[in-house]
């Protein structure tokens, strides 16, 4: 994987667009993502992060545009781009009738193992992946976290220029989510370029250095966290309510006050706004608490990466369909 | 995790095709050890067939339960064949269905591995569920008069067939979206199919338009050259006409299954 000149971004798409009938599940994404890095491709479900990693990863072909991974034209050569490259898919993709060793030895007997060495790596592969002592069970048998940790070894079999992540913690607990993340940070430290996707804000901020935020197909934004945040713009106004069913009628009034749409979390019923100036702030926090809305805490701020989100797909994705 | 083995394995030469389709053969093995209830699924219908079809109608039928296994054992041992087969279309659209496909298809190896491996599998599955129906048949006291020789090319012949209607199912497998439509819909046209041939009577005593069905039907002409070799009175010509629709099928369906596979899922 040396054979390209390291400056060269790990992969490089130019207009990349696939249609599923009439929709185009991705239209015409651009993305440079540099090599030894983690790249998060952040966005609602349906947004099209799946067909893009699945085309990336030669599973679907282009309908338009071109992309090289590690200088492996995608479309001219999917066969070296599959040597290159890693897969990890939103389901754990392994074979649930066999043990988590025989899974491991399975692809690495298919990269070319000799049977020897072929068991070495899965013993070693356990025994990093702290699977050591469920490698004679049935992977049926495992936890959501021990699949996920067994999937992500089985793509690490032979360690992969890049390696493409599909919502790696979708459906974990906190704590097994905590220990996906620390391995992929690892083996980004081990200088493998990461192409994640992710519908965590959290994900993409803790693990990522740069973020494309991928709505309806296209990419609407791409940066840091930080510069995502100051392209949204600074002074962002949360207000949390005592009442989660005056939610609506909060944030029309928001709206009314501040000209601008507030992104709404139901789920702890907050509002979070962008507000000009603290005294603009003020004057709609006074309005609310004059419409007898009594909001039980508020706070201005930089806006968080999920606030920008918000500001950028214009509201909390709901009502989306799936078409991944 | 100290020193991670993830850091920096170099590839191995690659392998061929065929050390590719030996690996998932060896996982079809492996499947056998893991889940020993698909033996059972495999050798229970066609048992059940043979006793209650020999015991129950065989009088009636042959006029001895004797005569009528005599008749009967070649032909469930087709019949036997072609319903095993359709485990394999269940196990392509289980590992789709499962995203394990995709991991396979994200692999730089030969594209009709996976389906070569199914196939091993299949293979085994046949040897295994024949093996043990010839057994029974012997035990019951089914003679085979052609003997050993006899037995082996009906064998060969068996593997033929089992080999050309594999692919049936992975073309099946790979359209359907849940194992369980795999199964429904593969049994619901191979149940007329079967029944609708020699295998268990003779078409003399069917009314003329179906008399002429079950002449035209490919598995008949099958059952025939399995009666034959069995027997040893097998013609080439009623080998011929055995194999032709296996060999039609895996020609016509090898490359279909390949398009499929290779097609955006």
């Amino acid at each position: 994987m040396s054979d390209i000149p390291p400056t060269d971004p790990a992969i490089r798409a130019r207009g990349l667009i696939k249609r599923f009938g009439d929709l185009a599940a991705v239209d015409g994404i651009d993305l440079d993502v540099p090599r030894g890095e983690i790249f998060a491709i952040l966005g609602p479900n349906g947004a099209g992060k799946t067909t893009l990693i699945r085309m990336l990863a030669t599973l679907l072909t282009p309908d338009g545009g071109e992309a090289t991974v590690l200088g492996h034209d995608l479309t001219a050569d999917p066969q070296a781009v599959r040597g290159a490259i890693a897969l990890t898919g939103q389901f754990a993709s392994l074979d649930e009738d066999l043990t988590g060793r025989e899974n491991l030895i399975l692809l690495a007997r298919l990269w070319g193992f000799s049977r020897r060495d072929a068991r070495a790596r899965a013993e070693a592969l356990l025994a990093d992946f702290d699977l050591a002592d469920a490698a004679t069970r049935q992977v049926k048998a495992y936890s959501g976290g021990m699949r996920r940790r067994l999937d992500i070894a089985a793509s690490l079999i032979v360690t992969p220029g890049v390696l493409f992540l599909d919502e790696p913690t979708t459906g974990l607990d906190p704590t097994a989510r905590q220990k996906v993340w620390r391995l992929i940070r690892q083996l980004a430290g081990s200088g493998v370029t990461i192409l994640l996707t992710t519908q965590y804000l959290e994900e993409a901020d803790q693990l990522a250095r740069r973020i494309a935020v991928v709505d309806h197909g296209r990419k609407i934004a791409e940066g840091t966290s930080r510069e995502l945040k100051a392209q949204v713009g600074e002074g962002f106004l949360s207000v949390t309510l005592a009442d989660a069913s005056r939610l609506d009628e909060a944030a029309d009034l928001l709206a009314a006050q501040l000209g601008a749409r507030p992104g709404r979390n139901a789920e702890d019923s907050r509002l979070t706004v962008r507000a000009g100036s603290a005294a603009e702030a003020n004057a709609a926090l006074a309005a609310l608490i004059a419409a007898g809305i009594e909001p039980s805490d508020f706070s201005m701020g930089a806006p968080s990466l999920e606030e920008v989100f918000f500001a950028l797909t214009g509201g909390p994705g709901a009502g989306r369909e799936a078409t991944e | 995790m100290t020193d991670p083995a993830f850091a920096r394995t170099t590839r191995p030469a690659p392998p061929g095709p065929f050390a590719n389709a030996l690996t998932f053969g060896w996982r079809a093995v492996l499947k056998f050890k893991h889940v020993p209830e698909q033996l059972f699924d495999l050798v229970m219908t066609p048992i059940m067939f043979t006793l209650l079809f020999t015991f129950v109608f065989g009088g009636a039928l042959a006029g001895s339960t004797g005569d009528y296994l005599q008749y009967f054992l070649p032909g469930i041992l087709v019949q036997t064949v072609i319903f095993n087969a359709v485990y394999s279309g269940m196990g392509l659209c289980t590992d789709i269905t499962k995203g394990l496909f995709d991991r396979f298809r994200s692999l730089p190896i030969w594209s009709l591995a996976p389906f070569a491996g199914l196939i091993v599998g299949d293979v085994l599955r046949h040897l295994i569920a024949g093996g043990i129906i010839l057994g029974i048949g012997l035990i019951l006291g089914y003679r085979p008069e052609a003997g050993v020789p006899g037995v082996l090319a009906a064998f060969v012949l068996l593997l033929a067939i089992g080999f050309g209607f594999g692919w049936v199912f992975l073309v099946v497998g790979l359209l359907v979206r849940t194992p369980t439509t795999v199964l429904t819909l593969s049994f619901s046209v191979l149940f007329p199919v079967v029944f609708a041939s020699n295998i268990m009577v003779q078409p003399e005593t069917m009314p003329g338009w179906l008399e002429a069905f079950v002449r035209a039907n490919p598995i008949s002409w099958m059952t025939t050259a399995m009666r034959g070799l069995l027997s040893g009175t097998a013609t080439a010509g009623e080998v011929v006409a055995a194999l032709a629709a296996p060999a039609a099928l895996a020609l016509v369906l090898m490359p279909v299954t390949l398009r499929l596979y290779r097609r955006n899922a």
